[in-house]
């Protein structure tokens, strides 16, 4: 397959030996954690199987990165209840099937909802303009990378389509992380994309108010692999800092332009994480004037406080990295791809999915 | 979900553009929110451009890589481990 040069070389094996071998050289005796809070770095790290490349010593855990997983399933009643009231809820794939309280958009769907999976929220709008005299619905998920579309699409997308908001922000989970007392992070793999619309800055005050060593990496293989020398080198030398190994893709300011679109739109607000409670200032909504786009404004849902742990699933622990999948009874027993219980079997970005998939067993 | 892929930007027309991501696959993809001419790279995700990439980016920093490397290895102090 042509891969895009831009990538492919960061796939040399010639280089990917000398930074394994750097690795272990440079790693502690004494354990260590490495966290990460994307769903495609897990995926990269366990594709491509760099854990068992590098000393036992070292850990990688899977964060917080998946944002369909980090959905309350409060916020997906919401969607189920406006597909099953004549409203055409439009979403990304991945959230087709993450259950909410009791059911799905999938569910939803198969009891005569109108649930349609996209691939851009550019599709949406172009649905709404060729379908007037019906309501849609936008599910607006995702992180800091797919936030600005959104910003885009809010002011000039057609009256009938309106936004379900559920977007989250990186930066206060990783606070929420590095605050917790006995889970004792020794440093953080900064997600790229996010990154390459946020910039440097928001993660600053990682090294200087935590001590915490910051890398912010890309998704190649040998971007995960610098990401971990770089980390260690820090931890070695004793000077947390921040640093950036996606450079060809993430500049110290970010996309200006997107954070200004986004900024134009929404305001942060304090949001909850599923399973893992509220985290301040970490959740988008539309501002005010945009309050008409907001389809939490223009219909009258009625769900209830919604229900975000099937009982016996560790979903809120796997998710933030303080068990792997296969310490949850449920892994692979109850709880399968075909057959998922918890958001993080559902998703291709949820770390049980992940591990489900590619995972020796 | 937070995928996004280079591609080739091929023609632009107002907000949209022609991106070639190899194999044959051309797509539409929206440059509102990044300032990009034809020939260049970017980087998409769900659709639209998020950032401007240079290849030269890429292989300078492999370059870059492999000399940092190769200086630990012939400087004995900086090996702790060995």
């Amino acid at each position: 397959m042509r891969r895009l040069d831009a990538n492919s070389p960061f796939r040399d094996h010639e280089i990917s030996d000398l930074l394994v071998r750097r690795i272990r050289e440079i790693a502690p005796s004494d354990p260590l954690k490495l966290c990460h809070v994307c769903g495609t770095h897990e995926w990269t790290i366990t594709h491509s199987g760099l854990r068992s490349l590098l000393p036992e010593s070292v850990s990688l855990i899977a964060g917080p990165g998946c944002p369909v997983c980090i959905v309350p399933a409060q916020e997906i009643d919401e969607a189920v209840w406006l597909a099953l009231n004549g409203v055409t809820v439009v979403t990304f794939g991945d959230m087709y099937r993450v259950p909410g309280s009791e059911f799905s958009l999938e569910d939803a769907k198969s009891r005569g909802g109108d649930v349609r999976v996209v691939y851009s929220v550019r599709d949406a709008a172009e649905m709404a303009s060729n379908g007037p005299g019906m309501d849609f619905v936008f599910f607006a998920i995702g992180f800091e990378t797919t936030a600005p579309m959104n910003a885009v699409e809010v002011p000039r997308s057609p009256e009938n389509l309106s936004f379900l908001v559920s977007h989250r922000l990186i930066p206060p989970a990783i606070d929420f992380l590095a605050e917790m007392e006995d889970l004792n992070i020794d440093g953080v793999i900064a997600p790229g994309h996010v990154s390459t619309v946020i910039g440097m800055r928001p993660y600053g005050r990682f090294p200087e108010e935590y001590g915490m060593p910051t890398v912010i990496a890309g998704f190649e293989p040998l971007d995960v692999l610098m990401g971990v020398y770089m980390l260690l080198r820090q931890i070695e030398s004793g000077s947390p800092r921040l640093e950036n190994e996606y450079s060809r893709a993430v500049t110290y300011e970010g996309n200006v332009k997107a954070q200004a679109a986004v900024d134009e739109v929404f305001d942060a607000v304090d949001g909850a994480w599923r399973g893992l409670g509220e985290i301040p200032s970490s959740a988008l909504q539309l501002k005010e004037e945009f309050s008409g786009k907001d389809a939490r404004e223009r219909f009258e849902i009625d769900v209830g406080l919604g229900r975000d742990v099937y009982p016996g699933c560790s979903c809120p622990q796997v998710i933030i990295g303080k068990i792997t999948p296969d310490e949850c009874p449920l892994f692979m027993r109850a709880c399968t791809p075909e057959k998922p219980k918890g958001a993080c079997m559902v998703s291709r970005e949820g770390t049980c999915n992940i591990w489900a998939i590619h995972s020796p067993l | 979900m937070c995928l996004a892929i280079p591609g080739k930007v091929l023609e632009i027309k107002g907000n949209v553009a022609k991106v070639d991501f190899g194999n044959g696959v051309i797509r539409d993809v929206d440059i509102t929110l990044v300032d990009v001419d034809v020939g260049k790279y970017v980087l998409v995700h769900t659709g639209y451009a998020i950032q401007v990439m240079e290849e030269e980016d890429a292989r300078e920093t492999l370059d870059l890589w492999r000399e940092i490397l190769n200086v630990f290895e012939q400087s004995p102090q900086d090996k702790p481990g060995a």
